[in-house]
């Protein structure tokens, strides 16, 4: 009887061994360890089910050093099948240094408009190299009980928006908007690329940069760093020392009222807050009543696949499944704030995610104007502006001094510029 | 007729591990720092030798010539504030703890000197919490005393920020020039300090005229250590005020400056190349200030045997 028993063991081990083999297994890289659980929990099984034989693991790194952790691993050569893409410069050298394939021919790629392949082509769009995923939008965040409180709707034009700003600190309950100058990114990212776009125009002054038209010293480009020196006189008391995460923990914890950030915290801040007061959104002010708006909706987020990889056959599958309507409407209800970038439009649940998204509707979309092209020399031009959108808020430059400074690193480099 | 003296083997064996050890760990790496600071990409990418040119670009082109003497002078600064307050405070300290009439002095020594033993991390964190105009304590002891108008965001001021992150360095790290003068002090042989006292000289006086000379060769080594780790530092920067070195590269010191360089940051890729002629710099930095100490002071430094 034992032996029988031990028999039809040992024959269940080797044939499950067997079994196992068959079964292909693919790792992807990530710099979103944030998402681990969501991987795991909801988007993996979903297609492990439709997809018997293909097994998936997520394996993360920490976002600061993903880039360098994977150039080291594509280098030696242990990376995962799945490359999770950064937006433009980064991916684009691993494709030219041919670390991952070209995705021109997945069928999926049809699902996507130009502008959200933009960011994983060569320059000239003859090849895309990675499945985009999702996209962040920049706006304001606003406390929609301390408004209510002092009777105050969200700001449609710039004057009513210094006008609301004007009044929250009048009544000394609430700090008017939370925002630091320590971390440099705030005040470059949440600050000059959310509301740059109204004044220049988004995807026309972005592209005029770009083919040297129009210069950083212009009107459009100088306005921004003007209206980001008028907000310090918002921030709380020692904004030159508060840090990113200091403004979050003042919007969540309900002492500031308005916090311009973008749609990524949404997943973030929701349980946070636990119901404590209500959160709105509004997007960046207009100069005018009536005024086309402009939003910052940047593709972000994206999926490639190793040109090395040992399985490129099932990796595919699960790139033409990404750009699926399937993994849209998973990923973008998983993860509040990234939005897909699908043409497919993506039911969401979250009000505060539909807000957002709503106004891709209303608005012209655009992408950040630092991160095509314009970043590929030395000086960095993002990183620059990171500086020069902080020295403007604390007053080290004026808005004119830090323009023509970004103007003269740019041109040291960018022909169209020279 | 004299034997040759054979060949001392164990001289040598007795040397390997350690020579074998260092030269993996540290000659090799430095030797390929400085020769990968003599090569650079060319257009297409490929790796070519260019002799001395990417220190032509780092003292020449203002963009990088401005960054680096930025960052020389801040650390200049940065070591100067050492000099200046942690060395004679880290004497004063070691002279107090030596005096016999002090009780707990155990207490204080190990307390002073705990700061030492803790990581950056938890000492950047803990200072940025302290002086974080939102929940540090700082502005509420201030306001406690009526001083609240002396508070100000020091860190994230550009004429502050530096100052102050020395001083917090300086409070991690007082404990060490402490400890090897309270040594040094503690070695003085006592009929040294009787006969002094029979001489008429005591207080202050004995301390500047017979103390002082005697431990004058530790605090030699402890500025040269002060120097050396100074002008590697980078740490304690990252920690508080990231790889930007903010506000406005106030804070950036040659060791920040060589990271963002080196390994890149955000949209910036990592430039090896121009990271290792940084680190060479470095090198030679550290390389003129031993040499300057040691040739021009350390022979110059009388020793008392006693």
């Amino acid at each position: 009887m034992t032996g029988t028993f031990r028999l039809a063991l040992l024959a269940s081990t080797v044939l499950g061994g067997a079994a196992a083999a068959q079964d292909v297994t693919l790792t992807i890289e990530s710099w979103r360890n944030d998402d681990l659980q969501i991987w795991q929990d909801t988007i993996i099984p979903a297609f492990e089910a439709a997809n018997p034989g293909i097994k998936v693991d997520f394996a993360p790194s920490a976002p600061a050093e993903y880039n360098a952790v994977l150039n080291s691993k594509l280098d030696a050569g242990s990376a995962g099948d799945l490359i999770t893409c950064r937006p433009f410069e980064a991916s684009l050298e691993l494709f030219s240094k041919g670390r991952i394939a070209d995705l021109s021919d997945l069928a999926a790629m049809a699902n996507f408009p130009d502008v959200a392949k933009s960011a994983w082509q060569t320059d000239d769009g003859a090849a895309t190299f990675c499945v985009p995923m999702a996209s962040v939008i920049h706006g304001f965040m606003y406390n929609k009980t301390a408004f209510d409180e002092l009777g105050l709707t969200p700001p449609k034009t710039v004057d009513e928006f210094y006008a609301v700003l004007d009044r929250i600190k009048e009544d000394e309950t609430y700090i008017p908007m939370a925002m630091g100058a320590a971390d440099q990114w705030e005040a470059a990212t949440m600050g000059y690329q959310n509301i740059g776009p109204t004044y220049w125009k988004g995807e026309e002054g972005r592209k005029a940069l770009i083919d040297g038209s129009q210069k950083l010293t212009d009107e459009p480009w100088v306005e921004p760093f003007r209206q980001l020196a008028k907000w310090r006189d918002y921030l709380g008391d020692g904004f030159e020392a508060q840090t990113y995460p200091d403004s979050q923990n003042l919007f969540t914890l309900g002492r500031a009222a308005i916090y311009p950030t973008g749609s990524w915290e949404i997943g973030v801040f929701g349980p946070q807050i636990a119901g404590a007061f209500e959160m709105g959104a509004f997007p960046p002010p207009v100069a005018a009543e009536g005024d086309t708006c402009y939003i910052s909706d940047h593709t972000d987020i994206a999926m490639g696949m190793n040109a090395g990889t040992e399985h490129p056959e099932e990796a595919r599958k699960f790139l033409e499944w990404v750009g699926s309507a399937e993994f849209a409407t998973l990923y973008a209800n998983a993860l509040p704030g990234f939005f897909s970038l699908n043409a497919t439009a993506v039911e969401m649940q979250d009000p505060l995610a539909q807000e957002f998204v709503s106004w891709r509707e209303t608005c012209e979309p655009t992408i950040r104007s630092t991160y095509q092209i314009l970043s590929r020399g030395t000086p960095n031009l993002e990183n620059e502006t990171w500086n020069a959108s902080a020295n403007v808020i604390t007053g080290a430059e004026t808005p004119e001094e830090a323009a023509a400074r970004l103007q003269q690193g740019l041109a040291s480099w960018y022909e169209p510029q020279k | 007729m004299a034997q040759r003296k054979p060949f001392r083997w164990h001289i040598a064996v007795f040397l390997a591990p350690a020579v074998l050890v260092y030269t993996a760990i540290m000659i090799v790496p430095l030797i390929g720092t400085l020769n990968l600071s003599l090569f650079n990409l060319t257009e297409a990418g490929e790796r070519v030798f260019v002799g001395l040119r990417n220190f032509a670009t780092l003292f020449g082109d203002p963009r990088w010539s401005e960054s680096f003497w930025n960052a020389l002078a801040n650390n200049g600064w940065f070591f100067l504030v050492h000099m200046l307050v942690q060395n004679p405070v880290g004497v004063m300290l070691a002279a107090l703890l030596s005096s016999p009439r002090l009780r707990m002095a155990a207490f204080y020594r190990t307390a002073i000197f705990i700061p030492t033993i803790l990581s950056f991390v938890i000492v950047g964190f803990v200072w940025k919490l302290i002086l974080s105009p939102i929940w540090g304590i700082a502005p509420g002891m201030l306001d406690a005393v009526g001083l609240k108008a002396l508070f100000a965001p020091w860190l994230g001021r550009e004429e502050y920020a530096l100052t102050t992150l020395a001083l917090i360095s300086v409070w991690q790290f007082v404990g060490i020039p402490m400890m090897l003068i309270y040594a040094a002090l503690l070695s003085i042989p006592d009929e040294v300090i009787e006969a002094a006292e029979m001489d008429g000289v005591t207080g202050w006086s004995q301390f500047r005229k017979i103390k002082l000379p005697l431990i004058l060769p530790s605090i030699g080594i402890i500025s040269i250590l002060t120097f050396v780790g100074n002008f590697n530092a980078f740490d304690l920067i990252y920690v508080s005020q990231g790889a930007l070195a903010g506000p406005n590269f106030s804070t950036d010191i040659l060791g920040t400056f060589l990271y963002r360089t080196f390994f890149g940051f955000q949209l910036q890729l990592g430039d090896p190349h121009m990271g290792a002629t940084i680190a060479t710099a470095m090198f030679g930095i550290i390389l003129v200030g031993v040499c300057v100490y040691l040739f021009a002071i350390q022979t110059r430094l009388r020793r008392y045997q006693f």
